[in-house]
């Protein structure tokens, strides 16, 4: 089968510096994958490039969620989503003068479609869409497990809310592949322990696929099906936790670093 | 085509370009540090030729010798100016900016505060023009070459020459000048290696203020008058040269405001003069759609 | 601090105030008879009243930074309480009601036509609202549409006898066909610079009007513009003006319901999410260009509706109507009311064009007090005085 997702030879350059360098990803259908590295290795900014955010200078990125594939490349990143990809933000980007419920209902807007004059004669077409957004938001806000705080402004959110509401908002566009940008950072062990639980719920009851950047090892191990380690924009090793943990390339690189850090 | 009228036409550019560029130095080093637009910029402009103007009265009714007056006047203008930008900063700027408040508050602070100093110096002074007497004397060496570009004008080019020499000396060699290229990298990175990043900042204002007080004063002893209004035009003109430049880069201002000021200059001798500032204006937003960066300015992708 | 450093902090502000001021405030020259006028006691106004002020103003920003600290728990605002809850709100809503629908037969003419300038800039105030208090655009050159509005009136009036009735639709329609075209290039830009380019817009377009004599009539402007006819009848003047009266406030109450329906739909929330982060907005699978174009497009759509009523009203425009100040103004009613928040944009044109009106003695002071309002509430307030409350939904638990 065809990968979701295939990155072939991507290059990003922000002048001189090559924050991406001809780098090769793919995600298969299903799994779990990790995109770890040290600090400003490109992990970021691989996920701005793949999304439309940033153009890549150079390489091809293709999707084939079902039998077709697509190609990214050059893609405003509003078409990007509609195509299926979903992010959440390294550094939260929450809508903050919007309730819990409507930064949800705002992910749903690539899959609703009423305009301006639906809005003002709220017609039964545009009150069963309404309908429909408020109850498809609601219901995501239970899986994920906040729904607690449904009216709450977003800002009011504690810190761990606001990150799961980063990965509600990005389900309501009903993505097949999504991709966390560091979504235990800040969190303490027990919230990450259910963030644990919940990104496999997520792909076992959702049906999406994952890719998730992290720097929590114990969470990387355990979650992923499959690591690819970035460093300088390059890739330096890919396998499973296993090949990873004994790869000597990435001690050096990587889990070295961390385990001076710790 | 007749070359003198070619000639004037360039010359009288190269004076407007000049004025151009000390108030858009102004604007283009605010920019380039805390990312706004200073609005009340165009004001200041007009607080210093007020002030130059009120002074220069005082002291010529004292009896006190033209050298002197216009050497207090100008020192008056430029210490006030300062004063004001100082001020300005103070009051309208900096709470926003301990307060993280949006750049849309800040811009929206900044049209206050240029919409107040208007009408203070309305209510305070005069709705009126009043006349502002021509402070450079025409020098007679220069008689043979006056009818393309008179003495006023040749010493308004020359001091805006001198100035941005010294403002260059200044960002380049100097140790707050130093500090202030740091700020507009990155404030935070600045404050970490140990800047005052507020005193960075109040000093770019009061640096920029003087600027734009000595435009104040030579445009205004150029053209013979003055009134509460005179800075918004050409602060406005003044910002299209920034930008024209590349917002934040200084001899991006320099060219920018040189453009703008022969295509003016061109445009309203052979074309029309009553779209002068119609054109001034299309120009603007012609650069910010084709070239949103500018001439010398960088574009960059926005961090996420 | 303690009590005499804030005392000592206020006089050195008020001693800096007073040198700042020197020239402007104290000295007059009148270059014509060569005479000096020295106007000592504005210093000793200046020096009092930036002492007080100093005083207010640091208090005012303690009391800010501490709000900040404990905002958590969000405390609603008086103005906010009063807005949800319904037993208070809706009989307020009425009585206000009665109050306009009265209001032309309980005044005199001079009151009901102020009463309508107000109502435009209410119009005026809360199409502007969409464009910056939910899509965040902060557009200066809001008046070029007004003016749009205004001109289509008039000319098509002049030239082919365009009656009112057709001309609201027409001026707004032309207005929003402005607004797309000027919006499609620029709306691409960072937000300050579309502040300034729409600021360049608004005065070239007041230009092009000023200049353009075969076409606009320049500076002399167009007389006699008619006021709208009710089914034939002839109107009095004073019948007429009540006439207009009541069609400004139904379009008012029809903008009101337009908005409120637009703040809380698919488009409206997008236009909030477009303020709030527009990487985000983006992220979330939102057009940017197409959802900004939108806004600007209904925001110059107002504008032109409100600038038929103006021409209406005045039976006379010519471009001084359409400075660039027009758009300030409209901008300080949003600010000032809140923006985003209806009942805010409501209260603040209400009150910023009246209360000059009413108070003569003010009125010399109208622009600065404009400015000064603009600065204070960026810096003390900048939610405005009604902060917008976001809607609640209701739903089947499942
Ligand atoms: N918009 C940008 N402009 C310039 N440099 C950037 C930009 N975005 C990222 N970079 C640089 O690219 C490198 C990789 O950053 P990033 O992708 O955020 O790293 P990380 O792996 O920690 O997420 C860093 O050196 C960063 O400074
Ligand atoms: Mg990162």
């Amino acid at each position: 089968m065809k990968p979701i997702l295939e990155v072939k030879n991507m290059t990003m350059a922000f002048g001189g510096l090559k924050a991406i360098d001809s780098l090769d990803i793919s995600i298969h259908q299903g799994e779990i994958a990790a995109l770890i590295g040290p600090n400003g290795a490109g992990k970021t900014t691989f996920f701005n490039c793949i999304t439309g955010i940033y153009k890549p200078t150079s390489g091809d990125i293709f999707i084939c969620p079902h039998e077709k594939q697509e190609r990214l490349n050059g893609l405003k990143p509003n078409i990007v989503t509609k195509k299926g990809l979903a992010r959440t933000f390294q550094n939260i980007r929450l809508f903050s003068s919007m309730t819990v419920l409507e930064n949800v209902m705002i992910g749903c807007h690539s899959i609703t479609k009423a305009g301006v004059l639906g809005a003002i004669f709220k017609n039964a077409a545009t009150k069963a869409e309404e309908n429909f957004i408020v109850e498809k938001a609601y219901s995501i806000l239970e899986k994920i497990g906040i729904e607690m705080y449904v009216d709450e402004l977003a800002t009011n959110l504690p810190y761990g809310a606001q990150r799961r509401l980063e990965i509600a908002r990005a389900m309501a566009t009903d993505p097949f592949l999504l991709l966390l940008d560091e979504p235990a950072a800040g969190m303490n062990p027990m919230e990450t322990k259910s963030l644990d639980d919940l990104i496999i719920k997520l792909r076992d009851e959702e049906n999406v696929s994952i890719l998730l950047i992290e720097h929590d090892m114990k969470l990387v191990m355990s979650l992923s099906d499959n690591i690819h380690v970035v460093d300088y924009g390059k890739k330096i090793a890919e396998g499973t936790p296993e090949q990873i943990k004994s790869n000597p390339d990435v001690i050096k690189a990587y889990l070295g670093d961390e385990s001076e850090d710790a | 085509m007749d070359f003198d009228y070619f000639s004037y036409l360039f010359f009288g550019g190269l004076t407007r370009g000049s004025i151009y560029a000390l108030i858009a130095l102004g604007y283009t080093m605010v920019y380039g540090i805390i990312q706004l637009i200073n609005f009340a910029h165009g004001e200041i402009y007009m607080i210093g030729a007020f002030t130059g103007l009120i002074i220069a009265s005082v002291l010529t009714m004292m009896g006190l010798p033209s050298l002197a007056v216009i050497i207090i006047a100008a020192a008056a203008a430029i210490i006030y100016a300062s004063a004001y930008g100082f001020t300005i900063e103070k009051i309208a700027y900096k709470p926003l900016r301990d307060a993280n408040a949006p750049r849309l508050s800040a811009l929206i602070s900044a049209i206050g505060m240029s919409l107040f100093l208007q009408n203070y110096v309305l209510l305070a002074q005069t709705s009126d023009f009043l006349p502002f007497p021509s402070l450079i004397p025409d020098f007679e060496f220069w008689e043979p070459y006056s009818h393309i570009w008179t003495s006023a004008e040749l010493v308004i080019f020359i001091t805006t020459v001198i100035v941005m020499i010294l403002l260059t000396f200044l960002i380049k060699f100097t140790k707050i000048g130093k500090a202030m290229r740091a700020t507009s990298q990155d404030k935070t990175m600045a404050s970490l290696l140990g800047i005052n990043v507020n005193r960075v900042i109040t000093f770019t204002f009061v640096v920029g203020s003087a600027t734009a007080a000595i435009g104040g004063i030579l445009i205004a002893s150029h053209i013979g008058q003055i009134n509460f209004y005179m800075g918004f035009i050409a602060g406005i003109k003044a910002f299209v040269a920034a930008v024209l430049g590349g917002i934040g880069s200084i001899p991006g201002a320099v060219i920018g405001a040189l453009i703008l000021g022969w295509t003016e200059s061109f445009f309203t001798g052979y074309i029309s003069s009553d779209y002068e500032d119609v054109f001034a204006f299309l120009f603007l937003v012609g650069i910010l759609i084709l070239r949103p960066s500018g001439i010398l300015g960088k574009s960059e992708t926005q961090k996420v | 601090m303690t009590a005499t450093g804030e005392i000592k902090k206020s006089v050195l502000v008020s001693l800096w105030f007073m040198f700042l001021t020197f020239p402007i405030m104290v000295i007059r020259v009148n270059t014509v008879q060569d005479v000096v006028e020295w106007r000592w006691l504005n210093m000793a106004y200046i020096g009092i009243g930036t002492f007080f002020i100093s005083m207010l103003w640091r208090y005012m920003i303690r009391r800010k930074e501490r709000e900040g600290k404990k905002e958590k728990t969000d405390n609603l605002s008086f103005a906010q309480k009063i807005i949800l809850d319904k037993k208070i709100f809706i009989p307020l809503v009425a009585l206000t009601g009665l109050f306009i629908i009265v209001f032309p037969h309980m005044f005199s003419m001079y009151q009901t036509n102020i009463m309508i300038s107000a109502l435009i800039y209410v119009m005026l105030g809360l199409g502007l609202n969409i464009v910056i208090g939910l899509a965040g655009l902060l557009d200066l050159g809001y008046v070029a549409f007004f003016a749009v509005g205004a001109y289509s009136y008039a000319l098509l009036n002049l030239h082919y006898g365009l009656v009112f009735w057709l001309a609201l639709p027409l001026g707004g329609f032309l207005a929003l066909i402005f607004g797309v075209i000027l919006g499609y290039p620029v709306l691409r830009l960072r937000g300050d610079y579309l502040a300034i380019v729409t600021l360049g817009f608004g005065e070239i377009i007041r230009l092009v009007l000023e200049n353009w004599n075969e076409f606009s009539f320049g500076p002399s402007g167009i007389p006699n513009i008619p006021k709208p006819p009710l089914f034939g009848v002839d109107l009095s003047l004073s019948g007429s003006i009540i006439y207009l009266y009541y069609i400004i406030v139904g379009l008012v109450i029809f903008t009101i319901f337009v908005i409120n329906r637009l703040e809380n739909s698919r488009i409206g929330r997008a236009w909030i999410a477009l303020k709030d982060d527009e990487i985000a907005c983006q992220a979330m699978g939102i057009d940017k260009a197409r959802t900004k174009l939108r806004a600007f497009g209904l925001g110059a759509m107002w504008a032109g509706m409100a600038g038929v009523i103006f021409a209406a009203k005045t039976t006379f425009i010519n471009p001084a109507s359409f400075t660039i100040w027009e758009s300030v103004i409209i901008l300080c009613t949003v600010v000032l009311g809140g923006m985003g928040s209806i009942t805010g944009v409501i209260s603040g044109a209400l009150l910023l064009i009246l209360l000059p009106e009413y108070l003569r003695a003010f009125s010399e002071f109208r622009m600065i007090i404009f400015g000064a309002v603009l600065v204070l509430m960026m810096v003390f307030r900048p939610g405005g005085i009604i902060n917008n409350v976001r809607k609640t939904y209701k739903f089947q638990k499942t």
